[in-house]
């Protein structure tokens, strides 16, 4: 068990029924955030014609918030701070050691290393860490990192790696989910770079199912 | 030759190296692991393909034990 979920004790440990909970509650909200700023717009345009430019600050509103979200979760795929050129090798070397060589082709095209686990098909990257569930649906991105802040990127990508093949459950429980959602509502959100790592988790993820 | 290594600014730094038949290297790597563990790093010892085991005590047997430090969510 990953020593860290001590820190978080009160969490109850993620399991396959708790991501299927996150997963439709994410859904919910989004619905909740949506579905009432259309119904309102689509009132006034029935109401009143004219109130069209409050209708269309309304639907402005209903694309906004879900767009956050989504941009929060592309988020834990950031890049952080680079290191001088010597320690990024190092740590490179490192990391490849820990992957085989089509995680070791994408993280040289990416920078994310992509992990099967039981939950599904994960893909790592320096600040968090994606889910892609079996089917390719869904993902949940994880906002996590190392309490280090001076370490290469390819270090930080190889302490996530390791925690999360110590315990992928741990590793969920431990990690603050930043958004669940569609595949395609991420991939909108990321860098050009990161978009082809996610589209071959969520193949990967498929073929899981 | 099994390594004792730690995940650090550098890149890794190579802390230890042994071999069962040396005891004064395995004494050496015995020492540094625990001077490692008491300043707040966790060890890690991959197991095969998509596997990790986090030790308390130095693997004599153990290829490669990583040191690395604590995550928490972000």
């Amino acid at each position: 068990m990953l020593r860290e979920t001590a820190g978080v004790y009160w969490r109850p440990r993620v399991d396959e029924r708790r991501l299927t909970l996150a997963g439709r509650t994410w859904t919910a909200t989004t619905f909740a955030h949506t579905v009432p700023w259309l119904a309102m717009a689509a009132f006034l345009l029935y109401l009143e014609p004219l109130s069209f430019p409050l209708a269309i600050i309304l639907i402005a509103h209903a694309w906004v918030i879900p767009e956050l979200y989504a941009k929060r979760g592309a988020n834990v795929l950031r890049q952080a701070r680079r290191l001088g050129a010597g320690p990024e090798r190092t740590a490179l070397g490192l990391l490849g050691d820990l992957v085989g060589h089509d995680a070791r082709e994408l993280h040289g095209r990416t920078g994310l290393v992509p992990e099967r686990g039981t939950l599904g098909v994960w893909l790592v990257g320096e600040m968090g860490a994606v889910l892609v569930r079996p089917g390719g649906r869904r993902v949940h991105c994880y906002c996590i990192r190392v309490a280090e802040p001076d370490l290469p990127s390819a270090d930080r990508i190889a302490h996530l790696l390791l925690a999360l093949r110590e315990d992928e459950v741990g590793f969920a429980t431990v990690a603050n989910q930043a958004f669940s959602g569609a595949p395609w509502r991420l991939v909108r959100r990321l860098p050009a770079r990161a978009r082809p790592a996610v589209r071959e988790v969520v193949q990967r993820a498929r073929v899981h199912s | 030759m099994a390594k004792l290594i730690r995940m650090d600014k550098t890149g890794h730094t190579t802390l230890a190296e042994w071999t069962l038949d040396d005891q004064g290297a395995v004494d050496v790597a015995v020492r540094a692991f625990r001077e490692q563990l008491d300043a707040g790093y966790y060890a890690v010892v991959t197991r095969g393909e998509g596997h990790a085991e986090q030790v308390r005590e130095l693997p004599l047997d153990a290829g490669t034990v990583i040191l690395r430090r604590p995550i928490a969510g972000g």
